[in-house]
């Protein structure tokens, strides 16, 4: 595979588009696994489907349509939510299954035949474009820089927003700032795994991550490095047996999940033999 | 006592419901102000008023300005409403007190973190410094919170309903420091527990959309009826308190 990767451009470039992918994946998941915004990403994501069919119908593209419907929806949801007196997880609910419902319709209204349709279901890292690596390539060094600049009020406006209004005006600001960021990591990794499958990659690693620490800061960088290992042996997996990326990537993370939890596990088992003995 | 904190016929509404009205109180420095009150009678907002997390619909807030900044106020919310799950430890917790003093550009250095170890310590809680917060106890939690206050050395500390979080056995050492506290810092301690505060507060604020402060740390349930504030008044056994006549 290592001549491969300089014999084939297209590998180099999904290589390049795992290590941004996992950047990205990895501070966006951080932020909406720490929130408890799991099923707002779910809602964000599915919507952003809607764009993909419009985007296809009057030929731009598609990625580009997923992001301004991905973060039309974000928005949408926090307006409703705070404005039309609907809960948010009701919000969600509307907004999932409306965009499913317009990418649907525009996707049979489009005249001819949709070639790349299944790859924005379900992922082609293997065929993603210049545009796309690029844009994940911006959004990751946003994403780093903002992160690091302002990590304190990042923090403490998730950990305690009604706090948080004492020391900033700008805590709604933040906000809808953040929201936005995580509906374009979400967007731009739709290429990696698909509507269907992406929000495991913005999920999984966190998870990972909370099996080791319960510090934020450390918990966005093993979410990374976790996301990398699980992306990487999926794309190499995918590769040697011939199956589609998306799928195994995600199975790969999954199986990371487990591996970190006997890891984990035992550690912990250990620990408390330990202190026993101690004791004893 | 000089005064440090004027509200002048502050009047607070929420969705046009008047919440406070025309609220006059002079907070002196060195003053333990129990706030008491019925429920939903305005003593929670009394509080947002004064750390300008609620805007008056009439009225002013006077900060003395040789006497306090607005960023000199520390704040113990009613119940913490942040998550108990999130990946934070009790350090990072408490340095966020400092955020007020620091801008939200903040970024914490290593005279920071120190103030953070002097204010853990200080509560007698710094071994659980590195430990996330769904591991500590209620009085643990509660502590961590009154560090997150402290940790800016404000001028005005303001409590609301601290007695809420904690079990009985650790509200009595719980008093006693803010008892010790005060030597230092103004406070103004919002709880529906007269019973237990009346044995520290120097003075007492009724809250019932009106506000009526009376001078003295005892209060009797004539003075509370004269001041239209229904409240229970509870007596305890085993703490210092006192107990007043019936009606």
């Amino acid at each position: 595979m290592f001549e491969a990767l300089f014999e084939y451009n297209f590998l180099m470039k999904s290589l390049l588009a795992v290590v941004f992918g996992s950047i990205t994946a990895g501070i966006a998941g951080s932020y909406i696994v720490a929130k408890k915004m799991v099923f707002l990403s779910g809602g964000i994501t599915h919507s952003s489907f809607g764009g993909i069919g419009i985007a296809y119908f009057i030929g731009i593209s598609p990625v580009f349509g997923a992001a301004c419907f991905g973060v039309a929806s974000a928005m949408g949801i926090q307006y409703m939510a705070s404005r039309q007196k609907v809960s948010q997880d009701s919000a969600i609910g509307f907004l999932w299954a409306f965009g499913m419902a317009v990418g649907i319709i525009f996707v049979y209204l489009t005249p001819g035949y949709t070639p790349d349709l299944m790859s924005y279901l379900f992922g082609s890292i293997l065929t993603i474009q210049n545009a796309d690596l690029i844009a994940l390539a911006i959004l990751a060094i946003i994403l780093l820089l903002f992160f690091i600049r302002y990590y304190r009020l990042i923090l403490y406006v998730a950990f305690d927003e009604a706090y948080a209004r004492t020391f900033s005006a700008k805590v709604d600001l933040l906000k809808y700032l953040l929201i936005i960021l995580v509906s374009l990591v979400i967007v731009l990794n739709i290429r990696i795994a698909g509507v269907v499958l992406v929000l495991s990659l913005l999920t999984i690693p966190p998870n990972i991550a909370l099996l080791f620490t319960k510090n934020f800061s450390k918990m966005i960088i093993i979410s990374i490095v976790a996301g990398l290992i699980g992306m990487l042996s999926g794309l190499v997996a995918s590769w040697y047996l011939n199956i589609p990326t998306g799928a195994t990537i995600i199975f790969t993370l999954v199986l990371l999940w487990i591996i970190s939890r006997m890891i984990n596990f035992k550690d912990k088992r250990q620990k408390t033999k330990d202190k026993r003995r101690k004791k004893g | 006592m000089s005064t440090i904190i004027e509200l002048k016929n502050v009047s607070a509404s929420y969705n046009g419901e008047p919440v406070l009205e025309n609220v006059n109180l002079s907070i002196r420095e060195g003053d333990f102000i129990g706030v008491i009150g019925p429920n939903g009678g305005g003593k929670t907002t009394l509080l947002k008023v004064i750390l300008g997390l609620k805007k008056t619909t009439l009225g002013e807030i006077i900060y003395k300005r040789d006497k306090i900044n607005r960023n000199e106020i520390g704040y113990l919310p009613q119940i913490a409403e942040g998550d108990n799950n999130f990946p934070v430890s009790v350090k990072d917790v408490v340095l966020s007190g400092l955020m007020i003093i620091k801008g939200h550009n903040a970024k914490m250095n290593g005279e920071d973190r120190g103030k953070a170890d002097n204010v853990l310590n200080e509560l007698g809680i710094y071994h659980l410094h590195n430990k996330s917060l769904d591991m500590l106890s209620g009085g643990e939690l509660q502590r961590v919170y009154l560090g997150r206050a402290l940790i800016g050395s404000p001028k005005l500390l303001l409590l609301d309903e601290p007695g809420n979080f904690v079990d009985t056995s650790f509200e009595q050492g719980f008093y006693d420091k803010l008892k010790e506290l005060n030597k230092t810092v103004t406070i103004m301690m919002v709880s529906h527990d007269v019973g237990t505060i009346s044995a520290f507060v120097k003075s007492f604020a009724c809250v019932n959309r009106k506000l009526h402060y009376h001078d003295s740390g005892r209060i009797t349930t004539e003075q509370l009826k004269a001041y239209d504030c229904p409240i229970q008044l509870i007596a305890h056994g085993d703490v210092p308190h006192t107990v007043l006549k019936k009606h």
